[in-house]
């Protein structure tokens, strides 16, 4: 499998919430709308890079019995940075994402990439294969958050484009949920075709 | 009185799944089967308490004293991992029936958003260690309450005729999303 590859599959053929239906909780809490469910996807990317990277680097020198309590701390130190320079730099965007940061730590995508990637491949495609998955990540959380937004609040990225209310019931958590599904039931039948 | 607002909040108006998204991978992934979820839920509450007050008093007693209240997802995250390890050590050992109906839940617990996360919020919403005990509880009865309705739905689906692209996690997911339509009826409860 050459890098290309390797970066790419993260979009559509291995997506890690359209096909593997993991780290669902903060996808569907984070997405009410586009900027936000972005910042998450962003939070995740470099978290799961930095993890990817230090995993894929210790890996001969973690012993096999401790690897997941390893790689979790390795995880929860990245985890922890992304909380300190967020609630710093971006505090209004931290506000509203709030509590789904530190939860970063059990999002499943981020452990199953250190233990089925990271922890057997060399650094450079750990790297690649983090920045394809974190793009993959980020990018079906903005498009739910856009649809969400758009038919939620009848705006993008904050711009608003209809006047008065959206269908009030996608901005909240059945319309997260009711989205999700169409969602992944389209990439099925696109990943098929 | 003030808990009783606290256990109606914790299991309907702000369901952990249904409104506030935590622990939403078990609640799609073992709500396959009544009997089942009811393990799973069973497993979730015993942890979760637990975690709860553990993280409490190691928060309380240990991070902040120390001024380490930065180390707090590093910490939970160790604490949780080991408590749900040695739980499962201690059911094998004095209580092999409860072993066999929580046990083979109990690894999947460790990734369990929703434990963490009300340990988290717990701090968060300066609950002091009663409040934050009752709290986790009835989070926990809320998770189960969900997860057994979406069980129950699930089992009914099965037999219905679901177009192809709909089947598993999409119909799932609108299900729980109908679910969590009518769990909002109760907003105005508390």
């Amino acid at each position: 499998m050459n890098q290309l590859q390797n970066f790419t599959k993260g979009f559509l053929k291995e997506n890690p919430i359209l096909v593997m239906i993991l780290g669902a909780c903060p996808t569907l809490a984070t997405t009410s709308s586009m900027i936000n469910g972005l910042g998450m996807g962003l939070a995740t990317t470099f978290v799961l890079l930095g993890s990817n990277t230090v995993i894929s680097m210790m890996k001969n020198v973690i012993p096999d019995k401790v690897r997941i309590p390893a790689f979790i701390v390795v995880i929860a130190t990245f985890v922890t940075i992304v909380d300190l320079v967020m609630q710093a730099y971006v505090p209004s965007l931290y506000d509203t994402l709030g509590i789904f940061i530190p939860l970063i730590v059990v999002n499943c995508i981020v452990l199953g990439r250190a233990e089925a990637f990271a922890s057997k491949n060399t650094v450079w495609s750990s790297v690649v294969d983090g920045a394809g998955m974190g793009f993959g990540f980020t990018a079906a959380l903005g498009v739910l958050g856009a649809i969400r937004e758009i038919l939620g609040s009848g705006s993008i990225a904050g711009l608003k484009f209809i006047s008065g209310d959206g269908i009030l019931v996608f901005v909240l958590a059945p319309g997260a949920f009711i989205a999700l599904g169409y969602l992944i039931a389209i990439v099925k039948k696109v990943n098929k075709a | 009185m003030e808990y009783i607002i606290l256990i109606i909040s914790a299991i309907f108006v702000n369901n952990i799944v249904l409104a506030q998204f935590l622990g939403v991978c078990p609640f799609l992934g073992v709500s396959n089967k009544v009997s089942t979820s009811v393990g799973m839920s069973g497993a979730v509450m015993f942890v979760m308490v637990l975690a709860t007050m553990v993280t409490y008093l190691i928060y309380t007693y240990i991070l902040i004293p120390l001024g380490l209240g930065f180390m707090q997802t590093i910490a939970y995250i160790l604490v949780i991992a080991s408590l749900v390890q040695m739980v499962e050590i201690i059911l094998k050992k004095i209580s092999r029936p409860l072993y066999q109906a929580l046990g083979i839940f109990l690894p999947l617990i460790t990734t369990n958003c929703a434990v963490l996360g009300v340990a988290i919020l717990v701090i968060k919403k300066d609950y002091n260690l009663a409040e934050g005990i009752v709290y986790s509880a009835a989070t926990a009865v809320g998770f189960g309450l969900a997860l057994v309705i979406l069980a129950g739905i699930r089992e009914q689906l099965d037999l219905a005729d679901v177009p192809s692209g709909m089947k598993g996690a999409p119909i799932a997911l609108v299900t729980a999303g109908i679910l969590a339509l009518a769990f909002m009826g109760f907003a105005g409860l508390v």
